[in-house]
């Protein structure tokens, strides 16, 4: 159907006009940005004022601990709170997740006792009626999950094979299109989920009516949010009319989702480049000023920085901070060979100036070498300054997810509106070695936790026996860990539903199932160690090998060595195989990653001696790291054996963190400037210019 | 033929232009005070490498060097030096950037078929990086333990193959930071026509965790690492000289 709306003229029409399909509006309405920083605007005095008042805030959180205020007694929905402001005559953008900014909500859906211990570790306590409440007359995704978890599961979960995982605690990863409330309006949306609810089968399988639910409840979510939207007083029914609107619409959109759901990873998605279109519009039009455009992007990152959730010490201690992951994507190239850099991306990186450094949110530049050389040097630049910027490499992520996706987290990638995640924590891979020499005896325990397969007697190890082995009980573990997850997913769908996320999402969308490897280098090198050295094993008492001896040198990832690392790229690649042959929920599509960033520390406490020399309790180097020290040929050899990794087996990302001292980046320039310019003795530098600064006679 | 290697660095930054790959040799004759690299001072030991391993691990990450290329440093690359020939020659059949790092200590002067193999060298040397410690010989030599009669020779026998020249000097506090020297290292310099950098380069104590793994005693102990502002403060007295020598002519 032909449509046209007054928040539409002067935009290109398109594809995107007649259906929902917010990538063709960015397609026939961006125009590539290819100049420098020079436009950017200082912040305004209202902005100095209120991030003053963020800071005092701040101080006072930490003052009392980390938490200056929390809810025990609202059972948070899209609507359950009244606005909230810092200031509302200086805020541009508005909303809170609460009533009022630092008041963190109670989040029960996940599981009731999570949310009592994010309350009670922070001295706070839940409104017994509602404890009751959630225990007894209201499942949780929790309490779900662990009714159907069979005694293996628990097992594996408690010897910490399988770590992580998101059955007490709301699974996030999941980016919904929040760009379309500000291009459609809700209720175009309201109309196109009602549709789809139209359209459903009529044949009531099982699958079919949970459709028809999930639509239902989408759609109420749409509803909810537009009254959220009215008690701040706007009405979000029709498209946003110019750049004010656009970004309201869009973080009013992203404030229910996170008003409702206190997922791992709560990510905003690619938003610069759409709202370009706008304000290029509005600036045209002399609608609005370039300081006044800066300015609501500054007071909307204001409003990213301040999403707050409550977590219990360990949750924290866990994903290392109090991190929320509101991951925005910026940069990038389409795929009709165009970057997508506007102004507004260099808007965003300008707000570490305005407001200063923050980790969030998770500013990530998806980086291609087809960006222009403007933004590559501010980003450089801005990186120097802040370190607060992340960055993604777009030429492989672009091959597999086109050109309008966003990270969810850290590096999960997933077109918008289009592709979700069930989010899957991560499988062992080095204790899984373990078990596969001690039989599925677990080697600290001492309990049969895997199936009981013969273990290795043999003084030597001998890596074609070892090999097999492991080959069966990963086989093993990927079944227990996939079923796992079913369990998981099936649970959260039913008890803590991303219902407006997935508003903003298409009918038909493709779920990737995550996994996770944890340990991928301790395994590549111990199986070097076997194959190139000999690794003698060491058994206690009870016959279970507990500790290696490693006799000779071998190859280690991380050197770029093709011995090693080719093991490194076919542990991968095994593993894969054997979770793609399990059943998923949902039809997912099964995806691993290799990215504890700093998770790798308990999993290495929980993990006994490895023969390639680690012992008990050693943390594992991050993601898909070298272990630490062992890769002495410095960072290109280093990062060159990470590279190696199969992205199609990991497309749910390869992590690999890196550390320099700057230093070693290169030399500073003042002191080692490298070419002499002569010229600049004493006076006017007239020349200079690498390699020409030493003709005697120009000098002065 | 194969090379005594102590080590190899894929990413050097700071041995020569853009990124690298640096191959770091076994073997030196100097006893520098304030060596960080004393674990390369013997001769025959370390890994023996043949020069198409050390280019097949450079061709292999290649796309990081574009604007790099590859240095040798030590230890004194030119203790082996027909294997560093042999080793750039290959290098150039691939158009790789090439840099020696040398003390320039193993020159002998009126000894024309060292020369003549020295210049097969520079022929596929794209850069010389000069590490002149001292412009005072007796001072030089209670730093280093030799004189620096050699090393200044062989910078002007440098000045002669009309190789790109870069000199390097480490400033110390109380040990190589004096005005005058300064001047005078200038002055010399500042005569070669095929200078091109000059690197001045703070003392730091990065190496003194080794001399301990070694069992040595630390010849340097206790002097401080050199501020940014001396080792500033240490080039425009370089400079000066420099420009003196370049204006007189």
């Amino acid at each position: 159907m032909k449509r046209s709306y007054e928040g539409w003229a002067g935009f290109e029409s398109g594809t995107w006009t007649n259906e929902i399909n917010v990538r063709s509006f960015i397609k026939h309405n961006h125009v590539p940005y290819d100049g420098d920083e020079s436009f950017l605007e200082e912040p305004t005095q209202n902005t100095l004022d209120l991030w003053d008042q963020v800071l005092e805030l701040s101080r006072q959180e930490r003052e009392a601990g980390g938490v200056l205020d929390m809810d025990t007694s609202i059972i948070p929905t899209i609507t359950s709170h009244g606005p909230g402001y810092l200031n509302k005559d200086k805020e541009k953008i508005v909303g809170f997740q609460t009533d009022k900014p630092f008041k963190r909500a109670l989040q029960p859906y996940g599981g009731i006792r999570m949310a009592e211990k994010a309350c009670a570790d922070n001295g706070y306590k839940v409104d017994p009626q509602i404890s009751e409440f959630f225990k007894i007359h209201r499942k949780t995704h929790n309490a779900g999950v662990f009714d159907a978890y069979t005694p293996e599961m628990r097992a594996c979960r408690s010897s910490h094979i399988i770590t992580g995982l998101p059955d007490a605690y709301g699974r996030g990863r999941i980016i919904g299109d929040y760009r379309r409330v500000a291009l459609y309006g809700v209720d175009r949306l309201i109309e196109d989920k009602m549709e789809q609810k139209a359209t459903t089968r009529s044949a009531m399988y099982s699958h079919v009516i949970r459709d028809r639910e999930e639509l239902s409840e989408q759609i109420r979510a749409l509803e909810e949010l537009k009254k959220m939207a009215e008690s701040y007083g706007y009405d979000i029914s029709l498209p946003a009319k110019n750049t004010k609107e656009a970004i309201q619409w869009l973080y009013f959109a992203y404030l229910g989702a996170v008003k409702e759901q206190n997922g791992a990873a709560m990510s905003l998605g690619r938003t610069s480049t759409f709202l370009d279109a706008y304000a290029r519009r509005d600036l045209a039009n002399g609608t609005f000023t370039e300081k006044e455009i800066q300015e609501m992007v500054d007071h909307f990152v204001m409003k990213l920085r301040l999403i707050k959730f409550a977590r219990t010490p360990e949750y924290n201690a866990l994903f290392s901070g109090d991190p929320q992951w509101v991951t925005e994507s910026i940069g990038g190239c389409a795929i009709d060979g165009r970057h997508l850099v506007t102004k507004m991306s260099f808007r965003y990186l300008h707000t570490l100036k305005n407001l200063g450094p923050a980790p969030e949110p998770n500013l990530t530049v998806l980086w291609s070498k087809r960006l222009p050389e403007n933004f590559k040097r501010y980003c450089a630049k801005m990186s120097i300054e802040t370190s607060s910027i992340q960055y993604e490499n777009d030429d492989l992520m672009r091959f597999t997810h086109g050109d309008d996706y966003a990270i969810a987290c850290c590096v999960s990638s997933m077109r918008l509106g289009k592709e979700m995640q069930f989010f899957g924590a991560r499988a062992n891979l080095a204790k899984c070695l373990l078990y596969a020499i001690n039989g599925g005896v677990d080697e600290i325990t001492k309990k049969q936790v895997g199936p009981e397969f013969t273990p290795i007697t043999s003084e030597y190890l001998d890596y074609d026996e070892v090999m097999r082995k492991y080959d069966a009980m990963m086989r093993w573990l990927a079944e227990v860990y996939v079923n796992t997850l079913n369990i998981i997913h099936y649970m959260h769908d039913k008890y803590c539903y991303e219902r407006l996320q997935m508003a903003l999402h298409d009918k038909n969308v493709t779920r990737w199932f995550a996994t996770g490897i944890a340990g991928l280098s301790v395994v590549a090198d111990s199986l070097s160690a076997i194959k190139y050295a000999k690794v003698k094993v060491i058994r206690d008492e009870d016959g279970l090998a507990v500790d290696y001896k490693v006799e000779g040198d071998f190859p280690k990832f991380g050197n770029d060595d093709d011995r090693v690392d080719k093991i490194a790229h076919d542990i991968v690649h095994i593993f894969m195989e054997h979770v793609r042959k399990n059943h998923t929920y949902r039809n997912g599509i099964p995806t691993t990653s290799i990215l504890t960033i700093t998770s790798n520390v308990v999993y290495g406490k929980a993990t006994g001696s490895t023969p390639d020399g680690r012992k008990r309790g050693e943390a594992f180097a991050p993601g898909a790291n070298p272990m630490h020290r062992r890769d002495t040929h410095g960072a290109i050899a280093s990062l060159s054996s990470v590279a190696k990794l199969p992205f199609l087996d990991a497309q749910d990302g390869i992590s690999n963190t890196f550390s320099i001292i700057p230093g070693a980046l290169g030399k500073d320039d003042r002191i080692f400037t490298g070419d002499i310019d002569i010229d600049c003795i004493g006076g006017a530098c007239s020349n200079p210019t690498l390699f020409e600064g030493l003709d005697a006679d120009n000098i002065d | 033929m194969k090379g005594y290697i102590h080590s190899v660095e894929s990413f050097g930054t700071v041995d020569g232009p853009g990124i690298r790959f640096v191959v770091f040799l076994q073997g030196c004759p100097l006893r520098c005070k304030f060596c960080h690299n004393p674990d390369t001072w013997a001769l025959r030991q370390g890994t023996e490498m043949t020069s198409d391993e050390l280019i097949d691990s450079y061709m292999k990450n290649r796309a990081f060097y574009s604007k790099g290329g590859i240095t040798v440093t030590g230890g004194e690359p030119l203790m082996q030096l027909s294997f560093v020939t042999e080793l750039f020659t290959k290098a150039k059949q691939y158009g790789i950037h090439t840099c020696i790092d040398t003390s320039g200590i193993t020159y002998r002067e009126n000894d024309s078929d060292y020369e003549n193999s020295l210049r097969k060298l520079i022929a596929v040397t794209d850069l010389v990086m000069l590490d002149i410690k001292h412009i005072d010989s007796e001072k030089h030599k209670a730093l280093t333990g030799s004189g620096n009669e050699n090393i200044l020779a062989f910078a002007k026998f440098l000045e002669k193959t009309n190789v790109e020249l870069c000199v390097r000097h480490v400033v110390i506090e109380g040990i190589t930071d004096n005005a005058d020297d300064l001047i005078n290292l200038g002055r010399f310099i500042g005569k070669l026509k095929n200078l091109r950098y000059l690197d001045v380069l703070p003392y730091h104590t990065l190496g003194v965790n080794k001399y301990k793994e070694m069992g040595l005693s630390y010849p340097l102990e206790g002097t401080l690492p050199t501020s940014k502002e001396k080792a500033l403060e240490a080039k425009t007295h370089i400079m000066s000289g420099i420009k003196e020598a370049r204006t007189k002519k």
